[in-house]
């Protein structure tokens, strides 16, 4: 007899995580018979817009970080003259500088579990310099990308199921699959995509009340700003109610910011809640907040280096203890993730040999974000019966799918959902691989998907026309 | 003020139930008497580098231009780089498909890195393995049998997720054996307590205690756990830290092939190994993987499912591990550096082992089993009546108390035997045997003078009856 994961008692079970699903695997498949067999199907390649991990299609990375993190790999090569010739020498100095922080220059060292100090107090400088407010390094804890800190979050605030976490809808689905994993739940509220996917703090109230009427107690709100999958990026009056918020009715909250490098729009900029707090005259004692940052998005798009950190403000120096003990047990994350974050939170500045190029790079990719962002989102707003949101940041598109009813029932005849039936379509005719929007998250009746910003700009063109046909031949066939 | 909604009565219970002795008290004082200025000797965790043990070369070679792949499109690059590990970095860039360190990959890790590590298991056991039953991660749960002492990930990892740890008695008199009897006793014990174990954590070769088990201690093991039903966990991230000739490394999987079937197909095994220890000890990069036998398929899709959420362990951590499993070989530029550099830390891990063995086995009222594999030392403190009063009366458990005082006099930074679990009455204290070969005669005398003093002060002198 074997042992198997009872079905009655799996947290495990329960979780599901769709930008790695059902969709992502199919695909896979295909490119192993495309690859076994060229021309077996109607388009040459896989075209992978379901996950935001931008080096994968071909977005450099920076080359000053690369730089220091390479010579901080192996600093053996620091002392050799011909090093100058092959690095920066702001690169050089940098790492030097880093190697210092770290006690005997041992990068193959664990850490003390916060992360190394020394870099802690270059990414509380850092926080200072975009808030305009302290920051302090003993409230930061690195990690190998923000996913395990909302974890070790999550972990402290959820006792049972009848702990509930308040998440936007659409969200990004750490977030329900965490919840869902340390066994708590998930209390939805909506977002308004009539309004940009804007909040309005009655959706906030109502919804706090429900959950509280059926025994649930209320934990914390998570916010993702800028929003994923939605990307809106909030105002600042949105943000003041979320803080009021929060601070009236006892919440922690956990805001997601680590698109707030990815901007797009003039008309708004970057707020971090915590600047918004203080700016609103609330500190340390009105109310406990975590931000998240993390070195996978922005213009470095550093997925795999797996680097990110929580910056954790208001609490009581008992669960400040119970916050480092969990991140204790981990020992600490990769050092290289540790570098890179103290990197990204004080990058080249003006003067630097390496500004320049740096700076370079950096508006390269931003700027061609921006505008695979803006042709992405015209295509789709002009394909019948779709309406798409403008993305204000992050790296995502989220259309509105108004599907006939004809393809409504062919879906149900399919057992699938209306959404997750459209992207199976739309992969088996272009290859284009996208989100169900049923895996974020939607106002019930409502079907979407989600689709990123990232193939590089020159097979854009071929995504909207292969995109646009694959629609105009689904709505042939399904329109009422 | 608002209601705080995260306190002391609304924290999970489990996270405040959860100890790790290993970076607990101890080192929390040991860093704050750093900050004022001590010298302290950390030998409180398994953390070679951070005692002045050098990285290997080649794989740091291989990583710097994996890191900053620009590189090798300049002339010069042959200058400071080795044609091998030039080679090698281009190898590991083309396994992620060009995206290098800074994409996402599988969430089970780089598919050509699993094919690495199935031909290492296949090297090392002689049996062949399949890769996608590998799973690389980030560094290295109901009822979990566990060995007292033990690693205490474990005890925490099970505390955190509500589960129940059963503990089972390694024997230290039979140099921290194990005695199949006290695991039959723990699991019937556990029963009558409405528990079920699900599964049975060896730790091999053994931390704190170091042993290594032999192939009829393997056997029986994992007997066993057939016969129990019971999921058995190989922690062996030790394999290369092995410091005598009587018991070489043997891997569980080998042992399980070797016994054949039904046994070999049906007993549920999964073994880890990291880049954290051996010869490597690459601590900060936090490499690993597990390799699973066995192991149904509905299972691993859920364990697929779990890791998918993280999205990917870190590529360069990857790397580590792919290098760490085919190292330089013959005829390579740089295979003779290599040897040279491991050896060297083998050789001197081994005269360490000893030389902190034979200390402690010198002192007063203190009794140590060798060192046979791991990184740590393992001595029995024999503290008389007279401590533990003082112990108690200071409001500290007996071993932790003698660490804080060890601490206080000598810099040097350990953990407390309680911290991994011991028989009632028995106190120990766990050290590293990694502090530099150079500095080890004065940390041992150092230690020797403060435990004959203490054992001086405390000792009732009337003789310490043997336990």
């Amino acid at each position: 007899m074997r042992v198997e994961i009872s079905k009655s008692d799996s947290h495990v079970l329960k979780c599901e995580y769709a930008v790695r699903g059902e969709i992502v695997t199919l695909a896979q498949q295909l490119q192993q018979e495309l690859l076994a067999k060229p021309g077996s199907h109607p388009f040459d390649e896989i075209l992978y817009c379901n996950i935001g991990n931008p080096q994968s299609l071909a977005q450099q990375p920076i080359t000053f970080f690369r730089e220091v993190l390479a010579l901080c790999d192996h600093p053996a090569i620091l002392d050799r003259s011909e090093t100058q010739g092959l690095f920066s020498a702001d690169a050089i100095e940098r790492a030097w500088q880093i190697l210092d922080q770290i006690p005997g220059r041992a990068t193959g060292a664990y850490s003390h579990s916060q992360g190394v100090k020394g870099l802690r107090d270059t990414i509380a400088a850092g926080i200072e310099a975009r808030d305009g407010y302290p920051a302090d390094p003993d409230d930061i804890f690195l990690t190998d990308g923000a996913s395990p800190a909302v974890h070790m979050m999550m972990q402290l605030l959820i006792r049972s199921e009848k702990d509930g976490i308040l998440c936007p809808i659409p969200q990004y689905p750490l977030y329900s699959a965490s919840i869902a994993l340390h066994g708590g739940t998930l209390v939805p509220y909506y977002l308004d995509e009539a309004a940009g996917w804007g909040l309005e703090p009655s959706e906030l109230k109502k919804q706090l009340e429900a959950a509280k009427a059926k025994g649930i107690s209320v934990r914390a709100l998570v916010v993702i700003n800028p929003g994923n999958p939605t990307g809106q990026v909030l105002s600042e009056d949105n943000q003041r109610d979320i803080v009021e918020f929060c601070k009236k009715e006892g919440l922690v909250l956990l805001a997601d910011e680590v698109y707030q490098e990815n901007v797009y729009v003039p008309d708004k900029k970057f707020h971090s809640f915590k600047e918004i707090s203080r700016s609103m005259g609330f500190g340390e004692k009105d109310i406990s907040l975590v931000s998240f940052q993390s070195v996978s998005k922005g213009y470095y798009g550093e997925c795999g280096k797996r680097g990110g950190y929580m910056e954790v403000t208001g609490f009581s120096p008992e669960i400040r203890e119970q916050i480092y003990k969990v991140a204790s047990v981990n020992l600490c994350s990769n050092i290289s993730g540790q570098i890179l974050a103290s990197l990204v939170m004080n990058p080249p500045k003006v003067g630097d040999e390496s500004y320049e190029s740096y700076s370079a790079e950096k508006d390269g990719i931003l700027s061609s974000l921006a505008r695979r962002a803006k042709t992405l989102e015209d295509a789709l707003n002009s394909l019948e019966g779709v309406t798409c949101n403008k993305a204000e940041g992050a790296m995502y598109l989220f259309p509105c799918l108004h599907l006939p009813k004809k393809a409504i029932k062919a879906a149900e005849a399919a057992k699938t959902a209306p959404d997750a039936f459209y992207a199976r379509r739309l992969l088996d005719a272009t290859g284009i691989v996208v989100v169900p929007g049923s895996g974020f998250g939607q106002v019930h009746g409502t079907w979407h998907f989600r689709c990123t910003i990232l193939p590089q700009e020159d097979k854009i063109p071929a995504v909207v026309s292969r995109l646009t046909e694959f629609h105009k031949g689904f709505m042939d066939e399904f329109r009422d | 003020m608002s209601p705080k909604a995260l306190d002391h009565d609304s924290i999970n219970e489990n996270v405040k139930r959860a100890q790790y002795a290993v970076r607990g008290e101890l080192y929390l004082r040991a860093s704050e008497l750093q900050k004022e200025g001590k010298k302290i000797i950390f030998t409180n965790v398994g953390n070679p580098q951070a005692l002045g043990q050098r990285p290997l070369t080649f794989p740091r070679q291989v990583i710097a231009l994996c890191q900053a792949p620009f590189l090798l499109d300049d002339p010069n690059v042959g200058l400071i780089f080795p044609a091998d590990a030039i080679a090698r970095a281009k190898h590991y860039l083309s396994l992620t498909s060009g995206a290098g360190l800074g994409a996402y990959s599988d969430s089970r890790g780089i598919p050509g890195v699993r094919k690495e590590v199935a031909e290492f298991i296949q090297r090392r056991d002689g049996y062949p393995t399949d890769p996608e039953l590998i799973y690389l991660t980030d560094g290295a749960s109901k009822g979990i049998l566990v060995p007292v002492p033990q690693y205490p990930l474990y005890s925490a990892a099970i505390s955190l997720y509500g589960g129940s740890f059963v503990p089972y008695y390694l024997e230290e008199t039979a140099n921290w054996g194990l005695d199949i009897n006290n695991l039959r006793q723990s699991v019937a014990q556990a029963r009558s307590k409405g528990i079920t174990a699900r599964a049975m954590v060896i730790i091999n070769p053994g931390n704190p205690t170091g042993q290594c088990l032999s192939e009829a201690n393997l056997k029986e093991i994992i007997r066993f756990c057939h016969q129990e039903n019971l999921v058995l966990l190989g922690d062996e991230v030790y394999q290369q830290n092995i410091y005598q000739d009587e018991r070489p490394f043997l891997s569980s999987r080998k042992v399980l092939m070797d016994m054949g079937q039904p046994i070999s197909k049906e007993l549920q095994l999964i073994s880890f190994h990291t880049v954290s220890k051996g010869y490597w000890g690459e601590c900060g990069q936090r490499g690993g993987y597990f390799e699973m036998t066995n192991i149904p398929p509905e299972t691993v899709d859920e364990i697929y499912k779990v890791a998918s959420i993280s999205l990917s362990p870190n590529i360069a951590g990857q790397i580590f591990v792919g290098l760490m499993v085919s190292p330089p070989r013959p005829g390579d530029i740089s295979y003779e550096g290599f040897v040279r550099e491991s050896k060297g830390i083998l050789e001197s891990l081994r005269r360490r082992a000893q030389l902190m063995t034979d200390g402690f086995n010198s002192c007063r009222n203190v009794v140590c089993n060798f060192t046979e594999g791991a990184m740590y030392s393992f001595p029995q403190i024999r503290l008389p009546p007279k401590a533990i009063e003082a112990a108690k009366r200071a409001g500290k458990v007996p071993d932790v108390f003698y660490c804080l005082k060890l601490l206080e006099a000598t810099g040097i930074s350990t953990v407390p035997g309680s911290g991994f679990g011991q028989k009632e009455g028995v106190f120990h204290m766990r050290t590293t045997i990694l502090p530099a070969e150079e500095e080890m005669p004065e940390i041992m005398g150092s230690f020797k003078k403060f435990n004959d003093e203490f054992m001086e002060q405390y000792d009732d002198h009337r003789g310490y009856s043997r336990m």
